[in-house]
């Protein structure tokens, strides 16, 4: 800035263009910052789930009733870290809804920063935020002491949460890409209440009448739910449920993919 | 993404490249025609007006500069490079007019994410003093004023020390004091060597701080120059004399004049060559108190971008 510069072909090349497509860590830190600083999201990914945990799965009537490997309790608590894990991925992605329409991302491709790195970060900073959701509840669950189920469940259960919870990453940026709006949020809490009781995560599905059943088993949180119960059940993986899991991943990341496209080439 | 990196770090032997170069870009929305076959070259340290009526074609003349579209055909190439390439190593920022700010970040945030997204920039704080927002460096910017946003959107765009700054139409909704402070800070950002691109349809703007006008019609240049050479292109100057006795057509014959009117004793000829025509007024009549003014880039202005030739005939007569 102080010293003239004169633009040579050495000058030029000096400059180099960042490692990572400019993928960093101060930028994540602030991503993460930036989604904690949201009331809403905090309330509904951190506060909900501990305290719906508090309420349903303490039960004294079933709270202790043997279920698989442990008891209704762990079950709940399971259902209920899947469900705020669900709500911090979708929330990470659906960040993308709000930058275009603040038209951050537009001064985002004025900088070295690529487009992959761009939603690594928003699905990094979803992941830690599933994490802190799956975390909570599962702390509560452990302090409560009610939950029970051998050591490695709670890990093995918490680790396929929280993996699992990479699917609804991907349904975020879709719907992040597919609706340029600053209200995402509202209309994907209303969607993912939805999607939590068509998925058995409030109240097991064979409590709803047969037709409603069937219609449940094809929502996208029906196959994960499943499957995060399955270390704990120890009843074995049915093929619909990894069946249901993929076409909804491949589903979601073909629509992102889709309204990306759309999105760069547009601008 | 998109961009195929053909000539990734190859650069022209000898001497350093234009700051911008179009030749032949053409950018088509479906029958639109936006941008039609532009060819156009900004030296390095050159600030540069991008001057149209909306719809002239300047957002996109500048997004395809920015490598935020592809031209439909044409070359287009910044600092010997592929746009995206210039990008990616901060040789290229840009201060677009609205928008752009994460409004639940602070100043300070906004600064730091940025900086974190090039090789090299410079520190933070260093930018937040240079752009007088450290007062404001915790706010969040979604409670900055207009004004603050629009020097937090400054500071961001000089982090990464640019070669080429593209402004956008970047003074609307400044007061004049705030105009006059921007392009203060904008023309000794310039002498040092850095190339300054902006889009404008203040008139006078482009007239007072800008070395180059470029005039774009439906898409077209149809003007590139000094402020001076395009006022004279348009609407030439206007001679005044003191010339007792004249008649019209006596001076019927002047070099350069395109028009003569005769008031009393005063002589206004409206000239394309008003050096000839003064000459000619100062040396073979007895003309004497002889002005030359030009006419006002609002006359040009009109006169090059206006859709019909009446406006601009009507124009040209009035004085």
């Amino acid at each position: 800035m102080t010293t003239a510069r004169s633009m040579t072909a050495s000058d030029l090349s000096s400059r180099r263009a960042p490692s990572l497509g400019a993928f960093n860590l101060t930028a994540l830190k602030l991503e993460v910052r930036r989604l904690l600083r949201n009331r809403r999201t905090v309330i509904i990914t951190m506060v909900f789930p501990i305290f719906f945990f508090l309420i349903f799965g303490l039960n004294k009537a079933y709270a202790t009733q043997k279920v698989g490997h442990g008891n209704v309790a762990a079950f709940i608590m399971i259902s209920l870290g899947l469900y705020g894990a669900v709500f911090a991925a979708t929330s990470g992605g659906a960040l993308v809804s709000i930058e275009r329409a603040q038209g951050w991302s537009r001064q985002l491709r004025l900088t070295p920063l690529s487009p992959v790195a761009y939603i690594l970060l928003k699905v990094l900073t979803a992941l830690v935020l599933g994490a802190g959701s799956v975390a909570g509840v599962f702390i509560a669950g452990a302090l409560t002491n009610k939950a029970s189920m051998p050591v490695y469940l709670w890990v093995a259960s918490g680790l396929s949460v929280w993996v699992g919870s990479l699917l609804f990453a991907a349904f975020g940026l879709f719907m992040g890409y597919l609706l340029p709006t600053e209200n995402v949020m509202q209309l994907m809490s209303l969607i993912l209440t939805l999607l939590s009781f068509g998925g058995g995560l409030f109240i097991p599905l064979n409590q709803f009448p047969h037709t409603v059943q069937v219609i449940c088993k094809w929502t996208p949180l029906y196959g994960l739910n499943q499957l995060v119960h399955t270390p704990m059940l120890g009843n074995g993986v049915d093929w619909t449920w990894v069946v249901n899991v993929l076409a909804w991943l491949v589903i979601f990341i073909a629509g992102a993919t889709w309204r990306f496209r759309l999105d760069t080439a547009r601008v | 993404m998109t961009v195929t990196n053909t000539e990734t770090g190859k650069l022209p032997a000898g001497g350093a490249p234009p700051a911008v170069k179009l030749t032949g870009v053409s950018k088509n929305f479906g029958p639109v025609q936006a941008v039609r076959n532009v060819d156009l070259e900004l030296g390095s340290g050159e600030i540069v007006a991008i001057l149209g009526p909306n719809g002239a074609g300047k957002t996109s003349t500048i997004d395809i500069i920015l490598g935020l579209s592809q031209p439909s055909s044409g070359q287009v190439s910044v600092l010997g490079m592929q746009p995206r390439q210039a990008i990616s190593r901060g040789l290229i920022s840009a201060v677009m007019q609205t928008g752009g700010l994460l409004k639940d970040l602070t100043v300070r945030e906004t600064v730091e994410y940025t900086a974190s997204l090039f090789a090299r920039s410079q520190p933070a704080s260093e930018v937040l003093s240079g752009a007088g927002i450290t007062a404001i460096a915790d706010r969040r910017v979604g409670k900055c004023s207009g004004g603050e946003q629009q020097r937090l959107r400054f500071a961001l765009a000089l982090l990464s020390d640019p070669e080429l700054l593209v402004l956008d139409e970047p003074t609307t909704g400044m007061d004049v004091e705030g105009r006059r402070n921007f392009w203060g800070a904008i023309r000794k950002d310039a002498e040092q060597g850095r190339t300054v691109l902006f889009a404008t349809h203040y008139l006078e703007e482009a007239d007072a701080y800008a070395d180059r006008i470029v005039l774009l019609r439906h898409g077209r240049i149809v003007a590139d120059g000094t402020a001076s050479e395009i006022k004279a292109m348009a609407a030439g100057r206007t001679v005044r004399a003191t010339l007792p006795g004249a008649s019209e057509a006596m001076l019927s014959g002047i070099p350069g004049a395109d028009t003569v009117e005769v008031r009393g004793d005063t002589v206004l000829v409206h000239s394309t060559d008003s050096d000839a025509t003064a000459r000619y007024l100062l040396t073979s009549t007895s003309a004497k108190d002889l002005e030359i003014a030009a006419r006002g880039i609002e006359d040009a202005f009109i006169a090059l971008t206006g859709d019909d030739t009446e406006a601009s005939a009507a124009n040209t007569g009035a004085i």
